[in-house]
């Protein structure tokens, strides 16, 4: 899984069925310490996620489709936590 | 999935079985302000409705072929959208 941060929601009308009243947010990569990395993905929302928020991302396929309780929907990054806080602990 | 702008259409008259009458078009991938960034690809068009000049988000890797019918086929990137419009700060993509 990776973590980023909501910046933006995208509304689609066609589309391929599964996206059906579908959630979708863009979300940036980002660095642990919250600097943003390079790249951004569109994900299907699962945990009510809103813009500025930090989210976790999983961002593969059959863990998307068991998520969203499909067997051939064309998906692949759903958002699945809202991140409270990240810790990074140094260790020698 | 990513946003891309149509820019183009592919025709392949000798295509793969199961890859018959699935349009191809070509898409210039866009960043997350919507300017165009990296080499464009060649998306299947799963929507079936895309056409250049739109704002579409695609999927790339092996749930790309997951939108069409048969789904056993050879795709790599496929058009799962059309965007209606984006709200993000500082987008530079223009109307969808």
């Amino acid at each position: 899984m990776i973590i980023g941060k909501v910046i933006g929601n995208l509304h689609s009308t066609i589309n391929h069925p599964f996206y059906d009243g579908k959630k979708m947010l863009i979300v940036e990569k980002i660095e642990p310490d919250g600097q943003a990395a390079s790249g951004y993905l569109v994900a299907v929302d699962r945990a009510g996620a809103g813009p500025g928020e930090t989210v976790l991302v999983l961002d593969e396929g059959n863990g998307a489709r068991q998520v969203l309780e499909s067997k051939d929907g064309p998906i692949r990054s759903v958002i699945v936590g809202i991140v409270d806080e990240i810790n990074v602990v140094k260790t020698p | 999935m990513l946003l891309g702008k149509v820019i183009g259409t592919v025709v392949s008259s000798q295509v793969y079985d199961g890859l018959q009458g699935v349009p191809m078009l070509l898409v210039q991938p866009l960043a997350k302000d919507g300017a165009e960034k990296g080499a464009p690809v060649v998306c299947a068009d799963g929507t079936r409705m895309a056409g250049p000049g739109e704002r579409v988000y695609y999927e790339g890797g092996r749930e790309a072929a997951m939108t069409l019918e048969p789904w056993f086929v050879p795709v790599d990137h496929a058009i799962v959208g059309i965007v209606d419009g984006v709200e993000t700060p500082h987008w530079k993509g223009g109307p969808a």
